[in-house]
């Protein structure tokens, strides 16, 4: 049968955001797969270089609208990590609350877009509708849906009111029901199952020659999670579990993260109680940070996100680097893709939770020499040339403003 | 006069207006059922002015003539199964001999003229959306055919669809029997399939291959495919009414009875579609030659027998 190929992408209704997985099929049937990244590339560790330490958690804020504040937690984790800054009991806790509510509404977007993957758009719609309350809280908590912008270096923003948490208690107590419903429907559904089960397996091995994170990892059997394993927050002064599921299939990942948001909800509880206990500061007031280097871990919902920064003691610093779970995850799609059919392929890709403006980056390299090219310089050159074209076509005088770059 | 029963009533405009109407009730229950709010009631009529007013592009190295045609075909097919279903159900007399078979080859030309289309749009989206209608065909159609042959075989080997109603008048509706029941259930999959509706929109999976055969389809010929799937949802219902439970009868109350069984249909359709994934090709070929073709072969000897 001849060779046909599949786009995925760059602008298809199975992703949200811009990417391009390239199917070689045989009929229904996946041969091969190319994947490729780079369309959304916005540069954020070279502008982060150029930004304050304040103003960094609100640049690393706006990598991701879904996992708004993993980014923030482990880029402060990052800068404290610098100069050993302790950080007091209540902002850890409030730390956490934030981090987790963040994990229940992000899987319960996964869990929405899953559905509507696999053509069960009333999944869609009712997880969506029961993940409005968490961003109500959010609102209520920091006055956004999204981007909350509660991180800092030293602590908190703000404080979460004592008037306030019956509110949160309630909203998180009134989704208990919605799990278990979602648990019921989903779980047990029998052509869920048909359509989830024993497609897209990926073995242990797998997991450790990509180095996948996360509940791609947790689904096949590999407990890591940073939270146990490197505690950070208040993860280390609270019950829970971590989740794994053995088969590493589509549906063992479905299991993993409906279950994981069980044990937010139990990390949320905890913290709200140990809240109107632990009182005091929030925030350590930090003057500045010394020379060194810093890293910072946070298990974001689709997995580890790692930041690092060094700093020469002035108030910037001098590298950021990021590296974002859907990294790790996306070329696991390789080994899980292959093999199946077209149908499966699209809830394979998605089953990783892939989040493409975390992962985005580029390097062009030229195939006859091995150079890269277009490098910072090149893109700001190309920017400018186009820039002239336009002017030219439009008869625009901007030639004397360009001269001022 | 025939001019007039195909282009006006129970014809195009009049099957046109029901289908709408009946795509509207889908899109605002289902979105009711989605928690959503749900289009407004004339929203299905400004979506085909609105891409009748849209430019038609045939797209570079097609078969132009086929590209276009197919969906005039389509529409006409199921056009002249409306004409004839509304004929049957107001005079039962009036139809000729053998006009089920008729009725169940023009009910195939609808996703044949789909298939043509894709093929000819030369997209390998669209080439493997109509290969895999050409599987959903092939699929649903044995047991659907099957159980046809059911209220055939109920009413004493009657091939006119005039005659299958007046003996349901007569001794009771199909579903009354246990052969009509197992009959019904299947025809119904099957009429979900042919309208290719979740579970089984495999061919269109828009998250898979962006609405497949469709893909390539802009403007006119779009709006008269929407036009089509409109119609049919319409159509298939009210064939099945006519089958298994009696028709439609113009007297009195008895014609409230009657839309109220094409709603209930309606609302089958629309839940299945709302509380279910869609299922893979393969699945769904070994869930109709299994399942479905088994239970319809039950309901043929059943129905031999007499039950």
């Amino acid at each position: 049968m001849a060779k046909t190929i599949i786009p995925i992408g760059p602008y298809h209704p199975l992703q949200e955001e811009p990417e391009f997985f390239r199917l070689h099929v045989e009929g229904e049937k996946v041969v091969d797969l190319d994947i490729e990244l780079g369309y959304n590339h916005r540069g954020i560790e070279k502008l982060a270089e150029s930004k304050t330490y304040d103003q960094i958690i609100f640049l690393v804020e706006r990598i991701c609208g879904i996992c708004s504040t993993s980014h923030p937690i482990a880029s402060v984790q990052a800068i404290e990590d610098i100069g050993g800054i302790a950080v007091p009991e209540r902002a850890l806790y409030i730390r956490s609350l934030i981090g987790e509510l963040e994990r229940i509404h992000s899987h319960l977007l996964w869990l929405g877009l899953a559905g509507h993957f696999i053509g069960y758009n009333t999944v869609w719609m009712w997880a969506w509708r029961y993940r409005e309350p968490i961003l109500d809280i959010f609102e209520q908590i920091s006055g956004n849906r999204n981007h909350y912008a509660m991180m800092k270096v030293g602590g908190v923003r703000r404080d979460i009111e004592e008037s306030d948490i019956p509110a949160i208690e309630k909203a998180v107590d009134d989704l208990v029901p919605v799990l278990d419903m979602f648990k019921g429907v989903v779980i047990d559904d029998p052509v869920i199952h048909a359509r989830t089960k024993g497609i897209g397996i990926l073995t242990k091995k797998d997991i450790y020659n990509y180095g996948a994170l996360g509940p791609t990892a947790r689904a096949s059997g590999v407990a890591i999670d940073v939270r146990r394993d490197h505690p950070h927050a208040a993860y280390g002064l609270v019950e829970w579990n971590v989740i794994t599921q053995e088969e590493g299939d589509v549906f063992a990942k479905l299991v993993v993260r409906v279950l994981e948001m069980y044990e937010s909800v139990k990390i949320i509880k905890q913290c709200l109680k140990r809240l109107k206990k632990v009182k005091g500061e929030i925030d350590a007031k930090v003057k500045e940070i010394p020379p060194g280097e810093g890293i910072g871990h946070y298990e974001a919902p689709r997995g580890e996100v790692f930041h690092y920064v060094r700093s020469d003691g002035t108030n910037r610093p001098v590298r950021y680097k990021v590296r974002a779970p859907s990294y790790m995850n996306v070329p696991t799609n390789k080994t899980s893709v292959v093999g199946g059919t077209v149908s499966d392929a699209t809830i394979i890709l998605a089953a990783v939770d892939p989040c493409y403006c975390c992962t985005e980056r580029t390097t062009a390299i030229d195939r006859n020499s091995g150079k890269k090219t277009l490098t910072g310089e090149d893109l700001i050159r190309l920017s400018q040339e186009k820039t002239k074209k336009v002017a030219r076509e439009l008869g625009l005088p901007l030639e004397g403003k360009l001269k001022a770059y | 006069m025939a001019i007039f029963y195909f282009l006006i009533f129970p014809g195009f405009i009049f099957t046109a207006v029901v289908g709408l109407l009946a795509s509207w009730i889908d899109r605002k229950v289902t979105a009711r059922v989605q928690w959503r709010k749900g289009p407004p009631l004339l929203q299905p009529l400004y979506d085909m002015m609105k891409l009748m007013g849209k430019e038609t592009i045939v797209p570079k190295g097609s078969s132009r003539l086929t590209f276009l045609l197919s969906p005039l075909f389509a529409l006409a097919a199921v056009t002249i199964v409306s004409t004839l279903l509304w004929r049957t159900i107001i005079s039962p007399n009036t139809t000729f001999l053998g006009d089920l078979i008729v009725i169940l080859y023009l009910l195939i030309i609808p996703p044949l003229a789909v298939i043509m289309g894709g093929f000819a749009s030369r997209n390998p989206l669209a080439s493997l959306g109509a290969n895999r209608e050409m599987k959903l065909i092939l699929a649903y159609e044995l047991p659907f055919v099957l159980v046809t042959f059911i209220p055939v075989i109920q009413a004493g080997m009657k091939i006119k669809l005039g005659e299958i109603l007046i003996y349901q008048l007569n001794n009771g509706i199909a579903v009354g029997s246990l052969s009509g029941i197992i009959g019904f259930l299947v025809a119904i999959l099957c009429m979900q399939a042919k309208l290719t509706l979740v579970p089984f929109d495999i061919p269109e999976a828009e998250t898979e291959i962006m609405t497949g055969t469709y893909i390539e389809y802009s403007g006119v010929p779009l709006a008269i495919y929407k036009m089509t799937r409109a119609m049919m949802l319409f159509v298939l219902p009210i064939f099945l009414v006519i089958l298994f439970m009696g028709g439609i009868t113009f007297s009195g109350w008895h014609i409230l009875w009657g839309i109220l069984k094409y709603v209930l249909l309606l609302v089958i359709i629309i839940l299945i579609r709302n509380t279910a994934p869609r299922v893979r090709i393969d699945q769904a070929m070994k869930f109709f030659w299994g399942p479905m073709t088994a239970l319809a072969v039950l309901g043929i000897i059943l129905a031999f027998l007499g039950l």
